[in-house]
């Protein structure tokens, strides 16, 4: 055997947003680097999450704009909403994004095994191949980026008949008539987002007192009620006790604000995730497995010496840019580049229900507990001259700031395409500015990014346009 | 053209002050008098009145920072100049001949000074010129709160920018929580020193240090004083205060022991012309001694509402300069708070200060039979390098004289 051609600096397990990119780091920085998958290089994120259902989102909208044209003086009529035809457009994209990773690995030479991937300890890694037959290789650092999979709710085993996961929903094998998405979070909201947007009835259940309940609460509350324009139902602060399924359709009960049952021909469960931590030979290390994640330290270290994990299988916040980031550090880290440790108050979120959601750092809530003094501002698009214009007048921007250092603390968007906005907030952040450089910025005019400069004038008092 | 403004000497022995905060921004005009910053000077914060009109075109020091005396501080721009022209003034600083160190924080840096004097200071081995610190905003905001020199900082961000987890590590809580003691030792708080608490630990551990003290106290019997201030403040508004009349007296011992009017200097003995008498002052952030001019030609109510109007500026933190900076002799009165008697440090560069106790009531013998006297116990420290023993007590005696017959001190 070309004991070469099996050595590497570093192999990469997992070939998610979190291990390609820390590859092609490894790669840039000269590291020799392996890269294992068993399934699609691009891992959930852009196979089965993140890319596919902004595909699908993305025709909701034109589905929802097309609706609305007379606003805007055209005259149109949707004769089809053809949702076998949305979900072969969200495919392609995923599988042309998917050829682009593999061509992104070839080009920085990295060395893409195709395979599980187990631990044996010290160093060695066996892989198990799709034919069937085995192959050790060895490196000096092993970075564990097996990602995640949903929580499964013990009522509702997902079936992909009629108890879905995300991936059920992605490809839906019919679609129903009604639906119940258990879990107010970005991935239930953003299904229940499109399937009421296409004509299912949809009734989403959270357990916390409020959907989308890590976002600000004044973002939470926005949404909830704009969802309710739709016609989405939500009922929070409920529990699933049990479920049945009787005439075609699931009674689940409730627990929680008083019992009761809510029907629907199918559930979607997105009830939150858990780590990728089984099968992978972390019995022969040291590595440490709590809740269902690897314990990682501040540069995504293990226990067992050489082991690193990052993404979603070392814990949340579960989000790509997360891995990504933690990916680098890892690999800089590695390298003996000084490399700073994710702070979680500057990894932005973003949920791309109708209306979006992005948010980065405390909410006002958080950070009156951690015992700031608090400078909140807030600007509605409504008062904003662009938004008005472009008909996209639904929400806000919050900023929360520290009164005495002028420490932007956190930010909170809520309205059409924000998600593009909040890296303004991000970079400021991550530059450590102030409310002084925040308010001494120009922002373009018109545009709803004026909605953020408004909202920091307004936590210090000097709103102009409100 | 543009002008450089830059710190300005506002005491007489200070090689460096803190810039509290600018009054103008970039941008705005200035006209002659304005007042364009607050620097903190060894004793009081003193107003920086612009010299000249203009524009502000930069602002080279944050407020919070140190600098030393003459460090550029601000660029001036004269009516129709443009930023231009004052970084056409900058280019020039960042030009010249090497320089000295400065204090932290200077932007864009070093201040010229002439060549010569740098290469002979750079022979020496002295400091580095001081560098541009790269600081973030909030860390610049967080280091000013927490009474922290970014120039004592490693930065950790991109080419060692300070950013605020640098600040953490420094020190990990704001000065105005309570710091975590290290197990087995008790809580504390940390309070960052004011440049006055610095000046005071400076110039009283250099006093004490090099200074040989030596004390002489006397019993003063104040019964006619008192009796001479009751009748003064009948149907007078302003009451005088004890303390006034014991300042006239010290003025008047002066004036009359003029050998005692003195301070040591290396090569000289110097001798006052007239009695500047110092008067400390406690003030939230410490103690500060404005200085009555020329007591000796002034009435007690003078002296009065002279003290009292410093006093207050002291307290407020407005003294300028001129109020507090010199003076030949301090005086100390703790009798207010109770005590009978205590010795006081020099005040240096003077030779001399009066401690005052409290007027007690105690039994005394008089033309050899007890009676109840009012007695004011004064210690007077002095510095034997200008002052010797003899002529201390001399100078006591003129003193006590003045204060047991206490009409001369009304005329």
């Amino acid at each position: 055997m070309d004991s070469r051609k099996d050595d590497f600096d570093v192999i990469v397990v997992g070939g998610g947003p979190g291990g390609y990119v820390a590859a092609i780091r490894a790669a840039q920085l000269g590291m020799r680097t392996a890269l294992v998958e068993k399934d699609r290089l691009g891992g959930v994120c852009l196979n089965w999450g993140c890319i596919p259902t902004k595909a699908l989102l993305r025709s909701a909208d034109v589905l929802r704009l097309v609706r609305g044209a007379a606003t805007f003086g055209v005259d149109a009529q949707v004769l089809q909403v053809d949702v076998a035809a949305m979900v072969a457009r969200s495919r392609a994209v995923a599988e042309r994004l998917n050829a682009g990773v593999a061509g992104l690995l070839k080009k920085n030479g990295i060395h893409v095994l195709s395979g599980h991937a187990r631990l044996a300890g010290g160093g060695e890694l066996r892989i198990e191949q799709p034919g069937g037959a085995s192959r050790g290789v060895r490196a000096k650092h092993i970075i564990l980026a097996t990602g995640a999979r949903p929580r499964e709710v013990v009522a509702l085993p997902p079936d992909g008949q009629t108890v879905w996961t995300y991936r059920d929903a992605l490809l839906p094998p019919q679609l129903p008539a009604s639906m119940i998405v258990v879990g107010g979070g970005a991935i239930g909201i953003e299904f229940a987002s499109f399937y009421r947007a296409v004509g299912v009835e949809v009734t989403v259940v959270e357990m916390a007192d409020r959907i989308l309940p890590v976002e600000d609460a004044e973002v939470s509350g926005h949404v909830a009620v704009s969802l309710g324009k739709e016609g989405i139902a939500i009922h929070a602060g409920a529990a699933v006790t049990s479920a049945s399924r009787r005439d075609g359709r699931w009674h689940v009960i409730l627990e929680g604000n008083g019992n009761h049952e809510v029907q629907a021909e199918v559930v979607l469960v997105a009830a939150g995730i858990v780590g990728n931590v089984e099968d992978l030979g972390l019995e022969h290390t040291a590595v440490k497995v709590e809740r269902a994640h690897i314990v990682t330290g501040a540069h995504a270290e293990t226990a067992e010496p050489g082991v690193y994990a990052i993404g979603d299988v070392a814990g949340p916040p579960w989000l790509a840019h997360k891995a990504s980031h933690e990916g680098v550090l890892c690999v800089e880290h590695i390298a003996g580049i000084a490399a700073h440790p994710l702070n979680p108050l500057r990894v932005p979120a973003c949920t791309y229900s109708h209306p979006q959601v992005a948010s980065v750092g405390l909410t006002e809530e958080k950070a009156r507990a951690a015992g700031h003094r608090v400078r909140v501002g807030k600007f509605p698009f409504a008062a904003n001259g662009k938004a008005i214009a472009m008909g996209a007048t639904v929400g806000f921007t919050k900023v929360v700031f520290d009164e005495t250092s002028g420490e932007l603390l956190g930010a909170h968007m809520v309205g059409d395409d924000v998600a593009e906005m909040i890296q303004g907030f991000v970079i400021a952040q991550t530059l450590e500015s102030t409310e002084t450089e925040l308010m001494a910025t120009i922002f373009p005019h018109p545009t709803m990014s004026e909605s953020m400069h408004e909202a920091v004038l307004d936590a210090w008092g000097r709103v102009l346009h409100l | 053209m543009a002008t450089m403004l830059r710190m300005p000497e506002v005491a007489a022995s200070a090689t460096s002050a803190t810039l509290l905060a600018w009054n103008k921004q970039v941008g705005e005009a200035v006209a002659v008098g304005d007042v364009l910053a607050e620097i903190e000077s060894e004793k009081a914060v003193v107003e920086y009145p612009a010299e000249a009109a203009g524009t502000i075109g930069q602002l080279l020091l944050a407020a919070g920072q140190e600098a030393e005396v003459g460090t550029p501080i601000a660029v001036l721009l004269a009516p129709g100049e443009t930023t231009a022209d004052a970084a056409a003034l900058l280019a020039t600083l960042e030009a010249d001949a090497p320089a000295t160190a400065t204090g932290s924080g200077v932007e864009p840096g070093p201040a010229p000074v002439p060549a010569l004097e740098s290469v002979s200071t750079q022979l020496a081995g002295a400091p580095e010129p001081a560098k541009r610190v790269l600081a973030s905003p909030l860390a610049r905001r967080l280091a000013r709160e927490r009474g922290i020199d970014l120039a004592d900082l490693r930065g950790s961000g991109p080419h060692g920018r300070i950013v605020k987890r640098d600040l953490e590590a420094a020190r990990p809580l704001s000065a105005a929580s309570v710091a975590t003691a290290p197990s087995g030792e008790s809580a504390f708080r940390e309070i960052p020193h004011s440049g006055m608490r610095r000046t005071i630990a400076r110039r009283l551990s250099e006093s004490k240090a090099s200074i040989p003290h030596f004390y002489l106290s006397a019993d003063c019997r104040v019964e006619r004083l008192l009796a001479l201030r009751e009748e003064f403040n009948a149907n007078r508004p302003r009451r005088v205060s004890i303390n006034d009349f014991i300042v006239r007296a010290v003025a008047l011992a002066l004036h009359e022991v003029p050998e005692a009017n003195v301070a040591w200097t290396d090569t000289a003995m110097r001798q006052f012309a007239q009695a500047d008498i110092a008067v400390a002052v406690a003030t939230d952030d410490g103690l500060i001694t404005p200085i009555v001019r020329g007591a000796e030609g002034k009435s007690v109510s003078q002296i009065s509402a002279e003290i009292a109007g410093l006093a207050e500026r002291a307290r407020a933190g407005k003294l300028q300069p001129g109020e507090y900076r010199g003076g030949s002799f301090s005086v100390s009165n703790l009798g207010m708070y109770g005590v009978d008697e205590f010795t006081a440090i020099v005040n240096p560069p003077q030779a001399a200060i009066l401690a005052v106790g409290a007027v007690r009531q105690q039994p005394v013998v008089e033309n050899g039979a007890p009676a109840c006297g009012s007695i004011l116990r004064c210690t007077l420290s002095v510095d034997h390098r200008a002052i010797d023993g003899a002529l201390a007590a001399r100078w006591l005696a003129a003193f006590r004289k003045a204060v047991e017959a206490p009409f001369a001190l009304l005329v």
